[in-house]
């Protein structure tokens, strides 16, 4: 490393510029971002499994459709990260090693459960509401093929949210039993929703740096209000009572004041232990290994019909 | 339309609904389950492409019966045994290879058979087969790709593709057969005479697992009964799992 290198990046961090895959950059901030990007990738992946449970019980042939698209957009979501991801000079098959042997994490949040149909509703609405602060602010961020992928993916996750919110709506306008249901869905995912914004800012491990590097934007807490402050409005069209009781607004700060999250429960998800943790990633274990033989066969059959083409030629 | 002619079609409608609905449904039963990201996608919107077909069919069989139901009480509110689809489309997904073999089986049978229905004096379901066209073509393409690839790929690959093609084969008889609803609808112009289309079927299929280096197995044995709702084991478990919210909450829209 020369300190022109350096200095030319840190000019580029500064004037705006984005970073490119070949344009020189410091291994922390390479490291970093894979670190992210493919944290990322594995979220949109691993985040089919919560969804994918409610597939084949869709109450509508509508909800099953726009579950199915949905889902496959997310898978979408997943491919084009890992894409980005490999500019950076790892490979998939690299990180999902790293996803399996729990090296790297995923969103904490697909480690609760969805226990009933509308978990749907509220992981589009809440999830997804939480991804796109998150995301809106990415779109920012330094690194090019990063930053663009989050343009595209912003595009199709607020239409995942409108549907999330679409469908809370109609069960929250429902039967007693459908209201019951969506309100239990919002008490459930309503925290660990804030979650998804990571720890404190005086927590977080790796915050000064990106933000330095400008891979983040805003910081954990500043996303984490955002989202607090659009959700009351969307709670009262709902006609639900908001999971939390100490929610008020500050005049002052010009912002709602909300209880703090119960931190053992962040770290404990994060370090393994939540509801569905090992479930994850032996579903994601399972299905790779079973497809072993499909992926071998493809290869077998790329070489059969090389060679053929090589006695052809000769 | 005459009495007798307007039911057929409502029948017609929801046969080929459920034909789309149940294969759909178990097509959907891949999706985070595929050998890799690309076929989660894959699965995700051909299964995508059989619901918005079953949509279709049964929203005309709706509107044909005039009695208030709408698509989702065809789907939802009739039992295992009032459902008429074929038994290929409610078996099991199995294997990769099993899934891709019904698959190759159903995109052959829609290749020849979605054509005929275009031309079909009734304009709703001509304006179905042309939509479906479109999304067979693709899945065609796909699965043929697939059965070629495991047929000739490694020796478990071929075990496997050879063994979903000689469970599955008995299968495949019911899709040319005709009753007297269907032949009313063909001779009409309006349904199509699937017959007529075994032979074709039969050289297609058996063109590309040649080529797959598989052994198309002998008609020594033929399953039959979906179209008058005498079904396999399968299809009660199937909808018991689809239809379990919808039964829970009469009368709610979603």
């Amino acid at each position: 490393m020369t300190t022109s290198q350096e200095e030319n990046f840190m000019r580029k961090i500064s004037a705006e510029e984005k970073i490119e895959p070949k344009d020189w950059m410091p291994d922390a901030y390479r490291k970093n971002l894979i670190r992210q990007i493919s944290q990322h990738a594995h979220s949109e992946v691993i985040g089919m499994q919560p969804e994918g449970n409610w597939l084949t019980r869709a109450p509508s042939l509508r909800r099953k459709a726009i579950l199915l698209s949905k889902i496959q957009d997310e898978a979408g979501h997943g491919l084009y990260l890992y894409s980005a991801c490999e500019t950076l000079g790892i490979s998939r098959s690299e990180m999902i090693e790293q996803l399996q042997s729990g090296a790297a994490k995923y969103s904490s949040i697909f480690n609760y459960p969805t226990l009933t149909w509308a978990d749907v509703g509220a992981i589009g609405w809440l999830v997804d509401g939480a991804a796109i602060v998150n995301q809106v602010s990415l779109q920012r961020t330094s690194y090019g093929p990063y930053s663009r992928g989050m343009i595209r993916i912003c595009k199709e996750e607020s239409f995942h949210q409108r549907q999330g919110y679409e469908a809370m709506l109609a069960l929250a306008k429902g039967s007693e039993g459908q209201k019951a249901m969506a309100q239990d869905a919002l008490d459930r995912f309503y925290w660990p929703a804030l979650m998804m914004f990571g720890p404190h800012d005086s927590e977080s491990a790796h915050s000064q740096k990106s933000m330095e590097w400008k891979i983040k934007r805003e910081t954990n807490d500043d996303l984490r209000q955002k989202f607090v402050d659009q959700t009351v409005k969307q709670i009262e069209v709902l006609g639900l009572e908001h999971p939390d009781k100490n929610i008020t607004w500050n005049d002052e700060r010009g912002h709602y004041d909300s209880s703090d999250l119960n931190w053992d429960e962040f770290w404990s998800v994060i370090n393994g232990n939540g509801h569905c943790n090992r479930q994850r990633i032996e579903h994601h274990l399972a299905a790779h290994e079973e497809g072993e033989w499909v992926r071998d066969a493809i290869t077998a059959y790329n070489e059969k019909k090389r060679a053929k083409k090589a006695q052809h030629a000769a | 339309m005459s009495d007798q002619i307007k039911q057929a079609i409502q029948e017609y409608a929801t046969r080929l609904g459920d034909d789309s609905v149940v294969l759909g449904h178990r097509i959907s039963e891949w999706v985070s389950y595929g050998p890799f990201l690309e076929e989660d996608i894959a699965y995700g919107n051909v299964s995508l492409d059989y619901i918005g077909r079953a949509r279709m069919f049964y929203t005309y069989a709706a509107e044909l019966a005039d009695d208030g139901r709408d698509e989702d009480d065809f789907a939802y509110m009739r039992n295992d045994r009032e459902y008429r689809n074929l038994l290929l489309m409610e078996l099991p997904k199995g294997d990769f290879a099993y899934s891709q073999v019904r698959q190759l089986f159903a995109d052959v049978y829609y290749t020849l058979m979605l054509p005929e229905l275009l031309q079909s004096k009734d304009e709703t379901l001509s304006a179905i087969a042309a939509k479906a066209i479109k999304e067979t073509k693709y899945h065609l393409r796909r699965s043929r790709d697939w059965v070629l690839r495991l047929g000739d790929g490694t020796e478990e690959s071929h075990k496997r593709t050879q063994k979903a093609l000689d469970q599955l084969w008995g299968y495949t008889h019911e899709l040319f057969d005709m009753d007297e609803t269907e032949q009313l609808l063909a001779d009409a112009g309006i349904g199509v005479d699937v017959s007529r289309l075994r032979d074709s079927w039969l050289k297609m299929v058996s063109d590309i697992l040649t080529e797959a280096t598989l052994t198309v197995p002998e008609d020594s044995w033929a399953v039959r009964g979906g179209r008058v709702g005498y079904h396999t084991e399968n299809l009660g478990h199937m909808l018991t799992e689809m239809q379990i919210v919808h039964r829970s909450h009469p009368g709610c829209k979603w």
